[in-house]
């Protein structure tokens, strides 16, 4: 591994420009991108599906297929990656930094709208721009899933009656004539907009040391 | 002047309510010390004379009445002096004018000035004051039960390190700089020769350091800033109490000690004391939290008093932890806020209700009673001392010490707090350190013996509860306006709020995961498995176990929302005409029906009896089973007027509500009121509203199209996209022939969709009719028999219509063939 991250600097400030990590939490990140991927120098979906904590998340299949998401990669086209390398790794991660302090509210703006596309792709498996019923539906029933007592017609109800409900926020205000086919991101912002995602979609990543994630994973 | 007149009729009424006060005071005050308002130490009025009356005298005749004041004197005035400060609140609230500018605590205590001037007018002394034991035994309980009941648990516990520091380090950073500050002024002689030394001045500082959560409360809930610093007030405000109280403790027993044998034991016997009552007094709380929630397990089967033991415990672990000398707040803060989240899923929604109305009556209650007697007890000659350099002084530290306390603790939070805490919020924080009643109730227990100057003491706290309740009180709102602190946003109740935060802590705490963080969500996040597996299982009852689910939790509420709005909407168009109508029609349908075209539509008279005519209302539904000649048709119809009211109410509630099993008699009893508890009932109910939904949405849409399966059959038969999509969405459609929730909806007619999604009679109507076709519509039912005949056919044939009705499972099937006839019939 020291081999490996010998005459790295120069690549990780690259990096840092980029994605606005400080050099030290890079250094910190790609020493639990080796330990993920086993020193082989592209994550696989299998290699985020072998994280033991991450089998108590019920959506763990979405977040994974996030990091493999070319929408929030910035790449071209849409569809989904086999296997990502380090950078798409952090390009990922970045969506969860903390905004600077005292930004102005574009910046806040822009920073809301970026984490809650991030949200929205999750949603929208076949990207197609809408998040249809079946794909809500989905989502909702894997949140449910936990709870094993909970059927899954209850899930469809529930997740039907939350389409109704975007449907009838965002539509009576757009007026009947207004074509409506799923949840547009658009739409999407509009019935979030209580929720303050922008300060609250975060991550410490400062005190990413490598003591914690060698703790946090125990072989 | 509309105004005017009411005060000056509540004013009128409180003076005849003070007349009883009066009467009783100059008959000389005896027994005012069982007054639980009294406090006979204070008043040294205590000539227990008791010119016990006529009645103890001997009587020489039968007397056929007789005036016994003193055996109902004391309830008497407790009850009449509740009522009189209830008035005065209810007079704080009679013009907003006011209360836009004044908060309501600071009106009730002006309102207290006057009362109290009234009492001393009559009295020439201040009879009734707000005594110590009173405040902490009987009215300041069920107020911090009540904040820690209602605490948004959330947002609590997520800034508990934040609450914690404020409220321990904070408080004690207080309570000795305002010590220390004062006696250096006294030692450098600004306020004259007084009788203090050090440790009394360390002991006020103590007493004042208090936040005041009453009034905190009652100021911060006007203004509506945001939840975090909300919380951060608040909760700080609730845990400082019991940490003030402690320390007041610790620097009395000081006092006690005197100066001379004070050493470095005694200090670390006071620093360990101080922990150890309030963390012993925070696990009395957690443990009867526990018994409360367990309790509730059983506590159903007398639902009626179910509310009252939470109440009853709540209390009770406020005296075991006052009884063990553990903080006795901290111990009910602990016990509300542990609690709050297993008892009420335990309890039936109505307990809990019940639970929160019983809360919110008696911490309002005693709140406004405090305020009041704030204002009534300073009306009194004895207690004022003034010391100018004193007072000024004690006010300056108290807000100065207070916000660099802030300041500086906010500082080291925001080290290493994720989202810092902003200038303003903290300034806000600083300046919403009110002092109330506690402090008052601390100053008011000081033995004079140890403390020679207590009365100043006293008076000087009455000035800085009068300061910031009032002056800080009215200042605290433009103040926030001004620094455009930010406000809280609505709460999201809605569904999608719900979901999309959990969706969204969820990828928080994979992307920890992922990192390999052990971050704050990770500790939340094992939290809640273990909360899951064991702590639900002890504390929960086994059915509320399956409910408890804050998705669900919405999903419920959307539901009762809905029904409710239903019906009140409805009955706002005229008293449910609608439905009778339609049960009219409806029912005659079937019968014309049952007649003229059993032979040929068995199927549709099947499924509507079975539908609409389960419900209890025999007349109809043994008409329609055993249809009787035409003539007698009538009579009953006549019948059926009579009972339509009910039949109404009834279908509405069956249609919309849960089906009601078993039939409610209308029956007085004590110990019940009627409950679903049927297991079924929550499946059922999503079923029903969700259909209530769907066809409102419908409505709403002014469609007729049952297009909310339509699209999503077409999904599943067509890897395209069944409509166009939409290069612009801003393309104009032909109104009202679409809908659906599901509804990618949009349908337009010139869609290439397959016919047979659109059943030809619908697409025909579809531009025709503009009335929605949801089931109150049904009253629109086919008047001619021909339209009958040209449906009837396509009904039989076309069986597989309901196909695609069914491909949503949730509608229960009987309950969509009946939707069936009332589509047809839009013909």
């Amino acid at each position: 591994m020291g081999a490996s991250q010998s005459g790295q600097p120069h690549e990780f400030q690259h990096l840092s420009d980029k994605t606005g990590f400080s050099i030290e939490q890079i250094k910190n990140l790609h020493n639990r991108f080796e330990y993920l991927t086993q020193d082989e120098g592209t994550l696989r979906r299998e290699h985020l599906e072998n994280i033991e904590n991450l089998a108590l998340n019920p959506i763990r299949k979405k977040i994974i297929e996030a990091f493999f998401d070319k929408r929030n990669l910035g790449q071209e086209g849409e569809g989904y990656l086999d296997e990502i390398g380090f950078e798409e790794f952090l390009t990922i991660l970045a969506f969860f930094t903390p905004s600077k302090q005292r930004t102005g509210e574009d910046d806040k703006q822009k920073t809301r709208k970026e984490k809650l596309r991030f949200l929205f792709n999750m949603h929208d498996t076949d990207n197609d721009g809408f998040i249809t019923l079946d794909e809500y539906r989905h989502v909702v029933e894997k949140l449910l899933s936990s709870n094993e007592t909970i059927e899954i017609e209850t899930a469809k109800a529930i997740a039907d009656a939350a389409m109704l409900e975007v449907a009838s926020v965002t539509v009576g205000r757009m007026g009947p004539d207004e074509f409506y086919e799923g949840v547009t991101f658009e739409h999407f912002m509009q019935i979030l907009k209580g929720l303050e995602i922008e300060t609250t979609m975060n991550i410490n990543f400062w005190n990413l040391d490598s003591t914690a994630f060698q703790c946090g994973k125990s072989k | 002047m509309a105004f005017l007149r009411k005060s000056a009729l509540v004013l009128i009424l409180l003076v005849v309510f003070s007349t009883p006060f009066r009467a009783l005071t100059t008959e000389g005050h005896e027994d005012t010390y069982t007054l639980s308002k009294n406090s006979a130490a204070n008043t040294g009025s205590t000539t227990n004379t008791s010119s016990a009356g006529n009645a103890s005298t001997g009587i020489t005749t039968l007397p056929i009445v007789i005036w016994k004041w003193h055996h109902v004197e004391t309830p008497y005035l407790v009850a009449l002096w509740i009522l009189t400060c209830w008035l005065c609140k209810l007079v704080t609230q009679l013009n907003h004018n006011f209360t836009k500018i004044i908060p309501e605590s600071g009106l009730l205590i002006m309102l207290g000035f006057v009362l109290g001037g009234m009492v001393w007018g009559a009295d020439k002394a201040q009879t009734f004051k707000l005594a110590p034991i009173n405040f902490f035994y009987y009215l300041l309980p069920q107020i911090v039960l009540d904040a820690s009941y209602c605490m948004p648990n959330k947002h609590f516990f997520g800034n508990l390190g934040a609450i914690l520091l404020h409220a321990v380090i904070g408080t004690c950073w207080n309570a000795g700089t305002v010590g220390i500050a004062l006696w250096g002024c006294y030692e450098g002689g600004a306020m004259g020769t007084l009788n203090i030394g050090c440790l009394q001045f360390l002991l006020f500082g103590a007493l004042l350091s208090a936040v005041d959560p009453v009034a905190v409360i009652a100021v911060f809930e006007e203004v509506h800033v945001n939840e975090v610093l909300y919380i951060l007030v608040f909760g700080e405000s609730l845990l400082n109490d019991g940490v003030t109280v402690v320390l007041y403790n610790v620097f009395d027993a000081f006092v006690s000690l005197g100066g001379p044998k004070i050493d470095a034991a005694e200090i670390i016997k006071g620093i360990i004391s101080f922990v150890v009552v309030a963390f012993g007094g925070s696990f009395i709380g957690v443990i009867f939290a526990i018994l409360t929630s367990i309790l509730t397990r059983i506590t159903h089967k007398v639902q009626v008093i179910e509310a009252g033991f939470i109440i009853v415990i709540g209390y009770l672990s406020y005296l075991t932890a006052e009884m063990m000398s553990l903080s006795a707040i901290l111990s009910i803060t602990f016990c509300g806020v542990c609690c709050q989240k297993y008892i009420n899923a335990n309890m039936d929604e109505k307990s809990v209700s019940t639970l929160r109305y019983a809360l919110k009556v008696m911490a309002n209650g005693s709140e406004t009673m405090i305020f009041v007697f704030l204002g009534v007890s300073a009306i009194d000659v004895n207690i004022w001392v003034w010391n100018t350099g004193f007072i000024l002084l004690t006010i300056l530290f108290i807000i100065v010490f207070r916000i660099t306390g802030v300041f500086f603790l906010n500082w080291i939070l925001n080290q290493t707090r994720l989202i810092p805490i902003s200038l303003t919020d903290q300034f806000v924080m600083g300046y919403g350190g009110l002092r109330g009643a506690v402090a008052y109730g601390l100053a008011a227990g000081l033995d004079e013996k140890k403390i020679p100057e207590k009365n100043l003491m006293l008076s000087t706290t009455l000035i800085v509860v009068y300061f910031t309740v009032v002056l800080q009180g009215i200042t605290m709102k433009p103040l926030v306006q001004w620094l455009n602190v930010k406000r809280a946003t609505l709460s999201d109740l809605t569904l999608n709020g719900k979901t999309a935060n959990r969706v969204f802590e969820h990828t928080v705490t994979a992307m920890e995961d992922i990192c390999g963080r052990m971050g704050d969500n990770w500790w939340t996040r094992h939290w809640n498995h273990f909360d899951k597996k064991y702590l639900c299982w002890l504390l929960m009852k086994k059915d509320a176990r399956k409910i408890n689910d804050k998705i669900l939790a919405a999903f419920h509420t959307l539901n009762v929302e809905d029904a409710k709005n239903y019906v009140i909407e409805n009955e706002s168009k005229g008293s449910l005409g609608f439905i009778r109508n339609y049960d009219t029609a409806n029912v005659d349908f079937k019968k014309k029906l049952d007649l003229d075209y059993a032979d040929f539509m068995p199927d549709i008279m099947a499924d509507m009896s079975d539908y609409d005519f389960n419900i209890d209302n025999v007349p109809v539904n043994s008409m329609v089973k055993h249809p009787v000649p035409s003539v007698s048709l009538d009579i009953h119809e006549q019948d059926r007027m009579n009972i339509n009211e009910d039949l109404n109410a009834h279908h509405v509630l069956d249609e919309h509500l849960y089906k009601s099993r078993r039939f409610n008699r209308p029956t007085y009893s004590r110990n019940n009121y009627n409950s679903n508890e049927n297991p079924d009932e929550l499946q059922e109910i999503f079923q029903r509203t969700m259909r209530n939904r769907l066809e409102s949405f419908k409505a709403a849409k002014r469609s007729v199209n049952p297009a909310k399966k339509i699209p999503k059959h077409l999904k599943k038969d067509s890897p395209l996209k069944p409509n166009n999509k939409p290069a612009d969405p801003s393309r104009t459609h032909p109104y009202g022939d679409e809908a659906g929730i599901d509804n990618p909806g949009y349908i337009d007619e010139t869609d290439s969709c397959p016919p047979m999604r659109t059943p030809p009679w619908q697409r025909q109507t579809g531009s025709s009719m503009n009335v929605a076709p949801s089931q109150r519509a049904q009253g629109r039912l086919p008047w001619t028999p021909t339209n009958l005949r040209r449906l009837a056919p396509m009904r039989m044939s076309n069986r597989s219509t309901d196909s695609f009705m069914m491909a949503d499972t949730y509608e229960e099937p009987p309950d969509e063939k009946e939707e069936q006839p009332g589509t047809n019939t839009k013909l």
